[in-house]
């Protein structure tokens, strides 16, 4: 029972990180159809700039330098990249962006070297929120949860009660649409590509120091972000929500699972070895499978059902 | 039997009702001709035969077997061909190409990776008669994607109709052509679905009435005259339908 | 990869082929070092790397540019080729499973089929952004996968052979590298014929036809599901012949050889090389492979000229090196290239510049935060430059803004004789 409610809320924590992070892939996604490569990319640059930050001005200022940069090299990069790319088709963008994770990365590894900067929880926050079952939560992780769930709110009210909200929730399912009805797109493009880059670097800077900060970080999240949004489906944030709370519950308690598929065999008799491949496949405990399940959950989707959870368009 | 029958078809598209139930028979052989108001459903009747789009309820059969559960290859192989309002050929491949891809199957190549496709002599031969008779030889190696527009929709008549399908569905095939482009895209027309089943969604009543045998009229999704041209030239309900009201 | 005519230009074209591959016989002779009285290591190998990598990226384009196809997943059947290949060496050493070391890697071709049926049967039932996301997936999985189980990927720390097996067709030991090149020159030249005949087949072109209108297609009687499954086999069984040159030429296989760096790797060189024509694949391995034997040796931050590269060919040249040759042709066979040589001399001071003006800023960036931590000293284009001045940050900057902004004004010029080229040619075409 502490397992499972442990796991819970550690999940819980993991999953409203992969949300902030994904919410904003899944905006651009289902917006101009460009699935952003470099969108863990800017995650971990929103992270080192925390970093960076926090060294010299603390790391509460942290929390507004870094997604304000982090928008605007987004807002950059759509304007003179993206957008002269974009007559050149969707597979050309994808292609863009993915040359531009590749440059990222490189340059943080040669701006801050290959090893982990030492990105830590600020004191303030540096102790345990409460005690649950002999295991403490620590209050970093309380506040995550509260960064996560205010972004959460504010993306709500946003989307629903502002004009530019509207308007970007009608291009979220009617792209071509909004743009007849003489919208200016280009610039909504625009602010959603750097707001999406914000978010990005907003979960960086609280992402940072909960993991650690160094250049693979980008190359470790990327796929399991990509994994929510097309496991939630295009052109809904409740679904990218769904996803990501399933994803980091998935994840979180697949490392408790003690046991493989083979110890479900063993009652009725059947004992496996891991001498041949079979048997090792299904003696390996399923803490150790843990990373492949949301691989598993995606390529299942897109089998069965392209358009995901509660997505409005195919993929 | 006849070529095509639909009964009762209807198509909607979420909420809104697009095709209203449609029955229509089109004869073996006949040049059947569907015309109708802009937004009618004329192009998503012809979705609906060709597989693109699955029906709502109702059935469509190909020389009596049931069509509208499948694919649209599967349509195809039974000996239906479509062509489309807006050009769709293969822009990257050449005119030749593209006349000796829609050849291909019908010739029982299938996916074959063992057979050199410049070593079939008479498969060649064959595309380049079919572009001599579209007269677009000169742009045998051309990249379609460079020809004029007559041109396109010519190489677009001709892939339709190169795999000797029996019934052939145009979908309005001399959009935007000039006077002297529809005559000879009407000759060609003519020549090239003679002996097979042709239906046609036309704008041009010229051509609608120089080729069809039959014309079937559709409004709101739903057909309200068919028959020989004389017929629905003189009927009230298709003027009205047309001129939204009878002149006295 | 566009239609060219079957009948003019093929002449030519096969000569071409003809002295690349006397080069590439030849060229270990040329790099002989008198001194030990054998052929360069180093020159081998990254010749015999630049064969392997030419069936890899080969094989991938045809999904890429054969089959309008974006697999993220390809190196998955180069590995578990790779994987095959020492298994069956090892079966063939412990005398369970006999067979001539030259015929290893068409085993691993086999398995790459076998393997690129199975996940081919599971990705290909979707297309475009669904196809790469699964096939993203897929390579994943394998990663992981690669890394856990022994039995058959040995784990973190792979699995290694002995390529000397005693069983050969030409009687040769392969002790040395140098015969295990001519091996690689062999099969790259068998590979070659293999994906260019398969374009030429009723597969090929539906491929093309399915890349360009997968619509049009099925009102042809195709589906193009099967077209796509059957292409995806195909570029397995080639990437897994690639493996298993691999698997002969290093002894060992790990997950690397499945995972994600290394099919990003494929789609860099097919994209950079030109994805249209045929041989692009093949321009684009060399090129990779060159940068990454030497330009490594050159600089730290060599990984980071590629990506530019990488993103300067997707924005202004999508078509790749041999696309843009290629795009010259019909200038050229109608005498126009002349109109073209002061055009593109004005952009070579300018383009210098930006060159200059990039290297410069990356290296002074790169010097400052890693290089000076291994105190080293920074030489660049011959004069040692110390970080800390203003001045060469300053010579950096103007190179590459100012070089960046008359780039700009040449190109445009460039731009509007090149329109004027093209006119002309339409207008004179039959």
């Amino acid at each position: 029972m502490e397992v499972f409610l442990v796991s819970a809320l550690n999940g819980l924590v993991y999953g409203m990180l992969l949300f902030m992070l994904s919410s904003g892939l899944t905006l651009i996604f289902s917006m101009m159809g460009v699935l952003n490569f470099a969108h863990a990319s800017i995650y971990m640059v929103g992270a080192y700039l925390a970093y960076e930050t926090s060294r010299f001005l603390g790391f509460w200022p942290a929390l507004i330098v870094a997604p304000v940069i982090c928008g605007l090299i987004g807002a950059a990069i759509e304007i003179w990249g993206l957008r002269r790319v974009h007559h050149n088709g969707h597979i050309a963008e994808l292609l863009f962006t993915f040359g531009l994770a590749f440059i990222i990365e490189r340059a943080v590894q040669m701006t801050w070297g290959m090893i982990p900067v030492p990105y830590r929880v600020p004191e303030l926050l540096d102790f345990p929120l409460f005690t649950m079952y002999g295991l403490q939560f620590p209050a970093y992780r309380g506040f995550m949860l509260l960064i996560s769930a205010g972004m959460l709110v504010a993306i709500w009210l946003l989307l629903t009660r502002t004009r530019i909200g509207l308007i970007i929730q009608a291009s979220l399912t009617h792209p071509q649409m909004v743009s007849a009805l003489g919208h200016d797109v280009p610039r909504v493009f625009t602010t959603v590509f750097a707001g999406g880059c914000a978010l990005a670097g907003l979960a960086g800077v609280i992402g940072g120091n909960y993991q650690t900060t160094e250049p693979s970080m980008a190359y470790a999240m990327g796929p399991i972000v990509f994994v929510v949004v097309v496991f939630g489906g295009l052109g809904s944030l409740a679904g990218c929500f769904i996803a990501s709370i399933i994803m980091g519950m998935v994840q979180t308690f697949a490392v408790v699972v003690d046991g493989s598929l083979g110890d479900l065999l063993r009652p009725i008799g059947i004992a496996l070895s891991s001498d041949n491949f079979l048997g090792e496949l299904l003696t390996i405990p399923l803490a150790r499978i843990g990373p492949l399940l949301p691989f598993v959950m995606m390529i299942l989707m897109l089998l069965f059902r392209p358009r995901g959870l509660l997505g409005t368009r195919d993929t | 039997m006849n070529a095509i029958e639909l009964r009762d078809v209807k198509k909607n598209f979420g909420p809104t009702a697009i095709i209203r139930g449609v029955t229509l028979d089109v004869v073996s052989g006949e040049r059947h001709a569907i015309i109708g108001p802009n937004g009618a459903g004329k192009t998503t009747l012809f979705n609906l035969i060709s597989g693109r789009f699955p029906i709502t309820s109702g059935s469509i059969a190909l020389n009596g077997t049931r069509i509208d559960a499948l694919p649209p290859h599967r349509i195809n192989r039974l000996g239906l061909s479509r062509s489309f309002q807006i050009t769709s050929i293969f822009h990257r491949l050449s005119v030749f190409e593209n006349i000796r891809c829609s050849l291909l199957w019908s010739r029982g190549y299938r996916y074959s990776f063992w057979s050199p496709l410049a070593r079939q002599r008479r498969l060649n031969e064959d595309a380049e008669q079919l572009l001599e008779e579209l007269n677009l030889s000169s742009r045998r190696d051309l990249v379609a994607g460079l020809l004029s527009y007559a041109e396109q929709r010519a190489l677009e008549i001709g892939i339709t109709i190169a795999g000797g399908a029996g019934v052939i569905l145009l979908d309005e095939p001399t959009a935007g052509m000039s006077h002297s482009e529809t005559e000879y895209a009407v000759s060609l027309i003519r020549r090239m679905t003679a002996g097979r089943t042709l239906v046609m969604v036309e704008h041009d009543m010229r051509v609608v009435f120089d080729l069809a045998d039959t014309i079937s009229v559709l409004v709101y999704g739903q057909v309200i005259a068919s028959g020989p041209p004389a017929t629905i030239r003189a009927s009230a309900a298709v003027q009205e339908a047309y001129l939204g009201a009878v002149a006295a | 990869m566009t239609a060219r005519s079957e009948k003019s230009g093929a002449l030519p074209r096969q000569w071409l082929w003809l002295l690349a591959l006397i080069v590439a016989i030849a060229l270990p002779w040329v790099f002989y070092d008198w001194g030990h009285h054998r052929q360069s290591g180093f020159v081998i190998s990254m010749l015999s790397q630049m064969g392997m990598m030419a069936i890899f990226a080969l094989s991938y384009n045809m999904l890429m540019g054969g089959a309008g196809l974006l697999s993220f997943g390809h190196a998955i059947f180069f590995g578990l080729g790779g994987y095959s290949a020492i298994h069956i060496l090892n079966g063939a050493k412990a005398g369970t499973f006999p067979i001539p070391v030259e015929l290893v890697p068409l085993a691993a071709g086999f398995a790459g089929l076998g393997f690129a049926a199975v996940f081919g049967y599971m990705a290909t039932r979707q297309r475009a952004t669904a196809f790469a996301m699964i096939t993203l997936g897929m390579g994943e999985l394998m990663t992981v996968a690669a890394m856990m189980f022994h039995n058959f990927f040995g784990g973190e720390g792979g699995v290694t052979t002995d390529r000397m097996i005693d069983f050969s067709l030409f009687g040769l030991s392969y002790a040395s590298g140098l015969q295990v090149y001519y091996l690689i020159v062999a099969w790259t030249v068998l590979s070659i014929i293999g994906m260019a005949f398969l374009t030429g087949t009723p597969l090929g072109r539906m491929a093309n036809a399915c890349r360009d209108n997968h619509e049009r297609a099925q009102f042809m009687g195709y589906d193009p599901k099967t077209v796509r499954f059957l292409q995806f086999a195909l570029s397995g069984f080639f990437a897994g012949i690639g493996g298993g040159l691999f698997a002969l030429t290093y002894e060992i296989v790990t997950f690397d050889a499945v995972a994600a760096p290394l099919s990003a790797n494929a789609l860099l060189m097919a994209y950079i090389g030109g994805s249209t024509v045929f041989a692009g694949p093949i321009v684009g391995a060399v090129l990779i492979t060159l940068l990454q034997s030497g330009l490594s040796l050159l600089s730290n931050a060599w990984l980071v000229y590629v990506g530019v590269l990488f993103i300067a060919m997707v924005m202004f040249a999508p078509t790749g090196i041999t696309g843009i040759i290629q795009a010259h042709s019909p200038i050229a066979r109608t005498g126009r290239m002349r109109r073209l040589v002061v055009p593109y001399l004005r952009l070579v001071v300018p383009g210098l510049a930006v060159i200059v003006g990039v290297v410069g800023m990356v290296e002074l960036l790169s010097f400052l935060t890693i290089g000076a931590a291994q105190g080293k000293t920074l030489v660049l284009f011959g004069r040692t430059i110390d970080v800390n001045t203003t001045a060469p940050w300053i010579v950096a900057a103007v190179c590459l803004f100012g070089g960046g902004v008359w780039l700009r004004v040449e190109g445009r010029a460039f731009h509007r004789v090149w329109e004027t080229l093209t006119a002309e040619l339409k207008v004179s075409a039959p």
